[in-house]
């Protein structure tokens, strides 16, 4: 084991995949010379040089659509967008491209991409650069969403994501980059299918994902206090949605808490809630709780920005009511 | 590539397989009118008549193995790329047979086996999947090059502009051909652009780029063969504005409102298959029966492939998610690992 961080995970990911892979290349904004905006690929230019470390011009649509090409091509693109705010100058490529044209061509073509985004809020840089619109991408039939939380994902799901036939997009947290944690020596490829139980707990179950994780175990942890224990659930895949566990775990606890970083209205929160009541309704004690951002563009000044967020008081809140129905 | 790839040589066979191909597509297009009257083609159904020139004087300069992304009215590129008129009209009819199984229609024509990468709807956006296939050609290391047909419409797109700047940027071969029928839809050029020669777009970018007479078959490949030589002497992009004009609305009916009949009837003059017919004839290359011969050719193909198209299947609805995503995952990942 040695100490490392989320950013680190994310380097040695992309190193490991540079290596192992020649078809494999890096492209995006400031990726190379400037060593990436969360400084993710400092470094990597002078490895593996600019062809495969290749900073683009200020053009989302464009680089986006080059790397959807590049994989028809026979390439594995990696391709960085800075925020999910700037993915939307992209979103026609990722939308009505990348996740049509296997079903469209009659399964002929696949498109082996990868592109990584940050997401989220917590740096207080305001309502252009801080939302969590990962649901938006999880609406849609042709791409795999996938939320790293943890170091070993985050060193682990980039290899399988490119290793997998079909474009996956990744949203790393922006507030999870400095994250430190331990990570074994030989961490490799993990899968991208399944949720993780990342707490054990019997009485409910708190489903989250990305950033929001750290907030539910904090919760969770101030739950315990109050001889309530719950159990947390890491989504990490967030399209296709790993029902079997999320199912398996609702049905132990009888009760569901959703944590999500996006908007409230039409929301992965929203989907989640919605297949338990489909799924498991008669194993439910009470209604499925949400916890959201409140639906606000996300503000610059602190206590405004806490404010708009999901945060482990409002969780425990939320968990809290599902009990006091039944005393 | 050699000098021979290069020229273009007006022998008598080569001057009628070049009205042949225009004729396949004319008389394919007219044949899917009526079909389309009858409700056997739904949907959208942007012709391409007027414009033959175009696709058959550039498929002539590339080769089996370069890449071509095109837009939504893409039936002659398909056919003059060597789709088959088979799979082409299945396709309009949504049968399994057809190139993409029926799933993408007239407006997303794909086909491996000639490295034909659609029927782009969006307009401009095949835009930067042409770029892309020629960075992953330069990466690897094949000498191969894109051809990337796109309209005077999508040259008032963002991405038109970024994609021109990253294939110019990045010295890729991409051989740009901008269809100019002076209307995107309805909208006449000179109420969409502040400048109206698309070449200096190109050269803005830094692209070598020429105007070439899209209604004149034997211009467009003279062109097109120079300007793929080039770009595969040079791995640097090209652009050609071939100036054309569509004769019919821009997808099946409209009322032309944005047009006179006279203007449509002074381009009809320049048709770009009487215009090689009268020229062929008035040098003893073409005489009656052969044109006759020729037409009752294209005729049978067109109606064998109606009949192949009425004979075709349904896609079985049991299969609509098929291919939504990749079924065979786990063999990608261990190929991979």
């Amino acid at each position: 084991m040695s100490t490392t961080t989320y950013r680190e995970a994310v380097r040695t990911a992309l190193r490991d995949v540079l290596e192992r892979e020649p078809r494999a290349f890096l492209m995006g904004e400031d990726v190379g010379r400037y060593g990436g905006c969360y400084a993710c690929s400092k470094g990597l230019l002078d490895e593996f040089g600019p062809a495969r470390v290749r900073d683009t011009p200020l053009s989302e649509a464009a680089f986006v659509g080059a790397g959807i090409g590049a994989a028809l091509g026979g390439m594995l693109p990696i391709v960085e967008i800075m925020t999910v705010n700037f993915s939307l100058l992209a979103l026609d490529q990722i939308v009505n491209n990348a996740a049509t044209i296997r079903h469209m061509s009659g399964g002929q073509f696949s498109i082996p991409l990868v592109i990584r985004m940050a997401t989220g809020a917590g740096r207080q840089v305001a309502a252009q650069h801080s939302h969590s619109l990962e649901g938006w991408y999880a609406h849609v039939p042709g791409i795999r969403v996938v939320a790293p939380a943890t170091l070993a994902d985050a060193r682990g799901m980039l290899w399988t994501a490119l290793a997998d036939p079909d474009p996956v997009v990744i949203f790393e947290h922006a507030m999870l980059y400095s994250l430190e944690g331990e990570l074994p020596e030989n961490a490799g490829a993990v899968d991208i299918d399944r949720a993780a139980v990342r707490r054990p707990g019997r009485d409910v179950t708190v489903i989250a994902y990305s950033a929001s994780l750290y907030k539910a175990l904090e919760a969770a942890g101030r739950l315990a206090a109050d001889e309530i224990e719950a159990e947390v659930i890491d989504l990490r895949s967030l399209r296709p949605l790993d029902d079997a566990t999320i199912m398996a775990s609702v049905r132990k606890t009888r009760r569901a808490v959703v944590v999500d970083e996006g908007w409230r209205s039409g929301s992965l929160a929203a989907e989640l809630s919605a297949r338990i009541m489909e799924q498991a309704f008669y194993d439910l004690d009470a209604p499925v709780g949400r916890v959201c951002t409140e639906e606000v563009p996300i503000p610059y000044p602190k206590h405004l920005e806490d404010a708009a967020l999901p945060q482990p008081e409002k969780i425990v809140a939320a968990v809290k009511a599902l009990f006091g129905a039944h005393g | 590539m050699t000098k021979h790839a290069e020229k273009t040589h007006l022998d008598r066979d080569h001057l009628l397989l070049l009205l042949k191909e225009m004729l396949r597509i004319r008389r394919f297009e007219e044949r899917c009118v009526e079909l389309y009257s009858t409700g056997k083609i739904r949907g959208f159904l942007h012709l391409y008549i007027g414009e033959e020139a175009n696709a058959v004087g550039v498929m002539q300069a590339l080769t089996a193995d370069d890449a071509v992304v095109t837009t939504y009215r893409e039936h002659g590129h398909a056919l003059a790329r060597g789709i088959s008129a088979r799979a082409l009209m299945a396709e309009m009819y949504g049968k399994r047979e057809g190139s993409s199984r029926g799933r993408g229609g007239s407006m997303h024509v794909f086909d491996a086996a000639t490295r034909f990468y659609g029927g782009n709807a969006i307009v401009a956006g095949g835009i930067p999947l042409a770029v892309g296939l020629a960075l992953a050609d330069k990466m690897r290391g094949r000498k191969l090059l894109t051809a990337c047909f796109l309209g005077d419409g999508a040259a008032a797109e963002g991405l038109f502009h970024e994609s021109l700047n990253l294939a110019a940027l990045w010295q890729l071969p991409v051989l740009f051909v901008c269809e100019n029928n002076l209307y995107a839809m309805g909208t006449a050029i000179a109420r969409a652009h502040s400048q109206t020669d698309l070449t200096k777009y190109a050269e803005s970018h830094a692209i070598a780029a020429e105007a070439v007479d899209g209604m004149d078959v034997v211009a467009v490949e003279v062109a097109a063969r120079r300007a793929a030589a080039l770009v595969r002497e040079t791995g640097a992009p090209y652009f050609l504005e071939n100036r054309t004009y569509r004769f019919r609305a821009h997808s099946m009916y409209d009322p032309e409102l944005y047009r006179s009949k006279a203007e449509v009837e002074e381009w009809k003059k320049r048709d770009p298959i009487p215009a090689l017919e009268a020229w062929l004839a008035s040098a003893g290359l073409l005489h009656a029966d052969e044109l006759a011969r020729i037409e009752a050719a294209v005729a049978a193909e067109v109606d064998d492939a109606v009949a192949f198209s009425e004979a075709g299947e349904w896609e079985p609805i049991e299969d609509l998610a098929k291919d939504v995503m990749t079924p065979q995952r786990t063999l990608r990942r261990e190929e991979a690992a």
